[in-house]
Parts: C-alpha cells; sequence; structure tokens
C-alpha cells in the first residue's frame, strides 16, 4: 500500500490555482520528486501533505490518514524539512533539536542522547553549545535536516533541501539523504534543479502551473521527452536567432533560447560535422547528454530556473 | 555523519526502536503541546533571566521609593489620607498590577510577530503534532509565568516597604497576572492578525497602555475624576486589577457585586483573548 496518495489536490488562493487538481501516489522506501520552477506549487503540495495547509479539495491520505483531519497523527509519521529554514536563533544547536523532540512527547532521556547522534550525523558535533545564529547556511540547512529526523520518521518531506547552498555543501547533504533512503526512509523531495531530482530521485513528477506534466524515472521521462544527446551552440546574442533557418533540420528538434542554440539529436559530434560542414562557426559548442532540464523544456517551452 | 561511519549507524539513526508508535507521539502531543512550546519558550527566556530579574526588581524599588515614600509623604501631609489608607499603601497594589500589565506590552507584541513573520519560530512546531491552537496558548503561558514571578518580587517588596498590611496581600499576585492575561491575550489577538512590520504597537503603548496607567484609578480613586472620564476605567482591566489587588493588600471596601464585576470582566477578557488568539493563529498559520 502507498504511503502518500493524492487524488485531485487543489488549493486555490483567490483566483490563483496554486495546485491544480493533481494525483500522485508514492510507494514506502521510495525516493519521489516534485520537480518544478519557482510558482509550480511544489512548496503548496508539501505543506497539504503535512495538513499545516488546508486544501481546497480533493483528498489526501498519509499512513491511510487524511492530514486535514488528523493533523497530529499524520505529523507524528512525518519528518518536515521546510523550504525556509524556522530554528529558534535564540537557543543553541543542541538545544534546537531538543526543544522539537518535545512537540512529539519524547523524554529527555531519549532526546538528550539523540541529539548528540544528529549533530554528528550533521557534522555539527563541534557547534552543539553555539547559539544557531551563529552558523552559517549550510550548517543551518544540514541543522534543519537532522532536526526532522528527531522522532525516527519513515517518510521525509524535504522542500528544496539544498537550495542556496554551494556545491560541495549540496554534495554532502545528497550523500545524506542517499543513505537515509538506503536505510529504508521515504523521501519526498521538491526541486528546481534537475540535477538533484536526477540524483535524488527514483520516480518523478515534472509540475507546472500546478499542473502534473509528466511522470516517471529521470531515465524514462528524457527518454520519452527528449533525445540521447544535445548540442548546445553558441552564436553570440544577435546571431543565433539569425542562424536557426541554416541548421533547423539537423537534429530532430530545435530550441532557440535567448543565449544559444539546443540541437537535439541522438548523435551530437555528428549534428554538431554537419553544422560546421554549412560553414556556420559557432563561438561556442557542445555535446551533452540529454538531461531532466531538456524534458522541462519541451514540455513547457520554458526552462526551469528562470 | 563522518566518513567512517558505516548504514548500520545510520539505520539506528532513522529506526532505534527508543521511539513509541506514532499514534503514542501524537496522543501525548495533543494534550501536552501547549506545555511543551511553554518549556521552549522558558528555555529561551533562560539567556535573558539576568537582565530580566534585575528589571523585576529594579522597577517596583524605583516607584515605590519615588512615588510611595516621594510623592507619598506630600500627599500624606496635605490629604493625611487615601482611601483610609497612607499613600504608598493605596498606590502600591496598583503599581503592581501597572506594571506588569506594561511589561505585556512588550511580551505579547513583538514577539508574537518575530513567531509569524521575522523568525518565523512558529513554523517550527507547527510541523510537528503540536497545533495552532496550542501554540497560541503556549505563548501566552509562557510569558504569564514570567509574570508570575515578577508580580511575586513586586508584591513581597511591597510587603518589606510595610505597603501590604493584610494577611491577604499575597493575592495580588494572581490578581496581577490575570489582569496581565485579560489585557495580553486580546493583545495578543491583535498582534497575530498583524501582516506589515507591526509599527502599531507604539500606538498601543501611547494611546492604550499609558492612558491605562495614568487614567485608570493608579495614583487617584477613579471617583476623583470628572464622570466624563470615569468610563477609562470601566474599560481598563488595569483598573479591574487594581480595585482586586487594593482589597488583596490592604482590605479596601467595595461592595461585592462591585468585586464580582472585576472578576468576571478580567475572566471575560482573558478567555475571549484566548478563543480569539487560538482562530487567528490556526487561520494564519494554516494559510
Ligand atoms: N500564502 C499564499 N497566499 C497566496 N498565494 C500563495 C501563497 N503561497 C503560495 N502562493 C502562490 O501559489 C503558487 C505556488 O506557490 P508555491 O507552492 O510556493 O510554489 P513553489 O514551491 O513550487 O515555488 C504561487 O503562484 C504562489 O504565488
Ligand atoms: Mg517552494
Amino acid at each position: 500500500m502507498p504511503v502518500i496518495v493524492a487524488r485531485d489536490l487543489t488549493k486555490v488562493y483567490g483566483d490563483n490555482r496554486a495546485v491544480d487538481g493533481i494525483d500522485f501516489e508514492i510507494a514506502r522506501g521510495e525516493s519521489f520528486g516534485l520537480l518544478g520552477p519557482n510558482g509550480a506549487g511544489k512548496s503548496t503540495t508539501m505543506r497539504m501533505i503535512g495538513g499545516t495547509l488546508q486544501r481546497t479539495g480533493g483528498s489526501m491520505l498519509v499512513a491511510g490518514l487524511d492530514p486535514a483531519e488528523r493533523g497530529p497523527e499524520v505529523r507524528a509519521h512525518l519528518g518536515v524539512v521546510p523550504q525556509q529554514d524556522n530554528l529558534d536563533e535564540e537557543l543553541s544547536v543542541r538545544d534546537n533539536l531538543i526543544m522539537y523532540g518535545r512537540y512529539f512527547g519524547l523524554p529527555y532521556s531519549y532526546l538528550r542522547a539523540k541529539a548528540d547522534e544528529l549533530l554528528e550525523f550533521a557534522q555539527l558535533t563541534d557547534r552543539g553549545k553555539a547559539k544557531v545564529g551563529s552558523l552559517s547556511g549550510g550548517m543551518k540547512r544540514r541543522l534543519t535536516i537532522a532536526r526532522s529526523l528527531v522522532n525516527e520518521p519513515k517518510v521525509l518531506l524535504l522542500d528544496e533541501p539544498t537550495t542556496g547552498l554551494d556545491p560541495q555543501a549540496r554534495h554532502v547533504l545528497w550523500d545524506r539523504l542517499f543513505r537515509l533512503k538506503e536505510v529504508g526512509v521515504t523521501l519526498v523531495v521538491t526541486t528546481h534543479f534537475m540535477d538533484e531530482a536526477e540524483q535524488l530521485c527514483d520516480r518523478l513528477v515534472v509540475i507546472d502551473r500546478g499542473r502534473i506534466m509528466a511522470e516517471g524515472t529521470p531515465r524514462q521521462l528524457i527518454r520519452q521527452h527528449s533525445t540521447r544527446e544535445v548540442l548546445e551552440l553558441r552564436f553570440g546574442a544577435d546571431r543565433n536567432a539569425a542562424v536557426v533557418a541554416q541548421v533547423e533540420d539537423i537534429g530532430s528538434r530545435i530550441e532557440v533560447l535567448p543565449d544559444r542554440v539546443l540541437i537535439y539529436t541522438d548523435d551530437g559530434e555528428g549534428a554538431l560535422e554537419a553544422v560546421t560542414t554549412r560553414g556556420l562557426s559557432p563561438v561556442t559548442s557542445l555535446v551533452r547528454r540529454s538531461s531532466l532540464e531538456d524534458v522541462f523544456l519541451r514540455l513547457t517551452g520554458r526552462s526551469l530556473i528562470d | 555523519m563522518t566518513e567512517g561511519s558505516t548504514i548500520a549507524d545510520l539505520g539506528r539513526l532513522a529506526a532505534s526502536g527508543r521511539v513509541p508508535p506514532p499514534e503514542v507521539m501524537a496522543r501525548r502531543a495533543r494534550r501536552w503541546g501547549w506545555w511543551f512550546f511553554v518549556e521552549a519558550w522558558l528555555l529561551g527566556a533562560k539567556a535573558w533571566a539576568v537582565s530580566i530579574l534585575l528589571y523585576m526588581v529594579v522597577t517596583p524599588l524605583l516607584y515605590l521609593t519615588a512615588l510611595g515614600l516621594g510623592l507619598g509623604t506630600l500627599v500624606d501631609r496635605g490629604a493625611g489620607s487615601v482611601d483610609g489608607v497612607p499613600y504608598l499603601v493605596f498606590v502600591g497594589p496598583a503599581l503592581l498590577v501597572s506594571t506588569v500589565v506594561m511589561s505585556v506590552g512588550g511580551e505579547l507584541t513583538y514577539p508574537v510577530m518575530a513567531g509569524f513573520k521575522w523568525q518565523r519560530l512558529y513554523y517550527g512546531p507547527h510541523a510537528t503534532p503540536a497545533t495552532p491552537e496550542q501554540i497560541a496558548v503556549g505563548q501566552l503561558l509562557g510569558v504569564m509565568i514570567r509574570f508570575v514571578v515578577q508580580a511575586g518580587i513586586f508584591w513581597l517588596l511591597l510587603v518589606l516597604f510595610d505597603a501590604a498590611p493584610s494577611g491577604w496581600s499575597w493575592l495580588s499576585v494572581p490578581v496581577a497576572v490575570l489582569t496581565a492575561a485579560a489585557f495580553g491575550a486580546p493583545l495578543q489577538a491583535f498582534a497575530a492578525s498583524l501582516e506589515d512590520e507591526g509599527y502599531q504597537f507604539a500606538f498601543v503603548q501611547r494611546f492604550i497602555i499609558m492612558p491605562m496607567f495614568l487614567f485608570a484609578g493608579t495614583f487617584f480613586p477613579l471617583s476623583v475624576m470628572p464622570v466624563t472620564l470615569q468610563w477609562i476605567g470601566w474599560v481598563s482591566p488595569v483598573w479591574h486589577g487594581t480595585q482586586l489587588a487594593r482589597q488583596a493588600t490592604y482590605g479596601a471596601a467595595e461592595p461585592l457585586w462591585l468585586t464580582a464585576v472585576h472578576v468576571v470582566v478580567l475572566a471575560a477578557m482573558a478567555l475571549g483573548g484566548i478563543l480569539v488568539g487560538r482562530r487567528i493563529y490556526a487561520r494564519r498559520l494554516g494559510s
């Protein structure tokens, strides 16, 4: 039985349909992603899973319970990492973990030992006594993730877990999350980074303007909605549009972005050769594998990150 | 998780077997969620404990010295007594109640704003089994615990200054806390309803708290004021609280019905504020 089931899930703010009738199921132990640009409705969906936001319509079951009616019971199952950190800056790092655990009715005897384990997990052991206000952004994020584990949840909701972190910190976090998945924790991740979705998610939905555009594993999505390779060409901002007519027939599809032209093809090197044969000399050229970014571009005509 | 740690360690971290089932955690939170917020509040307040305590001791000393001994000497020389007692005895319980209410103006305004907006402190517990209603009540109760201490210290000083002759004078402590709740709960609800930066709080300070302090029977009996201004006392929790505190500290004479009115007004304001505040917290955190 899936641990989370959403049917026709809807949230309307005024006349803005932030989440517009989406359906999804998440199996136990799975790592499930919601990939979409800013404003797609990812955070809104996450908050309805935990019942901290009242939905406008549709149904939602988490561990068989409706979060709108059994909020405390549902949230006792969950670990929640919100998009914006909301740590208590006036308490120490360690006390943040302990006091958060209190809200689950957990006794101090358990929490004191647990806090030390979680500090180690977050690589913050030596900062335990420091005030949260003195931590860097990456440390705060790790602490927030550690905090979400205090009740040993079977399901972890991670809303943009690595947004705002530098590349190295992101890889450290992905490693942590991957290991959690390996020991059986169900991950629900929202992100607008295609590399994060590819790294973390077994399966994902591409979401835009409150609607699900596509669903599948990262590989399936790329196979269905894009070619194997992509040739990226830059001719200089003013010339990109002008050369389109000359290269249009080379790949199976072409996308013209403000700063580059993308040619979709299963043979990138061959396509590049064809371009040079026609006497065109791009300022730069690059052959790469298709990514979820290309899938999104295909489905919506826009980039994930604006 | 350092490089050397193993999957087994992580397995224990994720499922040690020492955590009760979710239903049990939820049940505990449903019952005690408000108290868990108080615990966190108290821990946060610990950082300021010394300066708050100092404030709690110095404020009464300043007021009692200036108004009781300074002004009081003058009043007693002129009028003989006020309400049948020395001025210090008359003004003491009123100062106790008023200074506590003035502190409410700091404790249930900006911190509420920080909870919803500046630090988003409420959103942490909101993602746990605790409910918005419990957060609202916990915020109020944490502050009330502070006021028990603050009023208790003031009362001790009243006794030391010989300004609380009745054996029941300790009752002025719960009276002051009830008054703080009567003013604080509606103020908290108001603060929770504000979306902007809270510039209204300065207005509350100047046009509600100060007039209550000056005109609600603190320094002179309400009856001395022109009848057209006496309503300020009637609508002000400070007056109702002050009159009750005076009965406690020196047995001020008042008809029983009026005493009942004081208690009912204060309790109704506190309860009404809590009920409205809980709804505002639930609406705002859940939207
Ligand atoms: N509290 C709110 N009130 C009104 N509109 C909101 C609120 N929260 C989000 N929205 C709107 O709902 C849409 C989806 O927002 P959100 O779920 O935060 O997107 P994402 O997390 O994918 O960036 C956006 O158009 C946003 O402006
Ligand atoms: Mg978001």
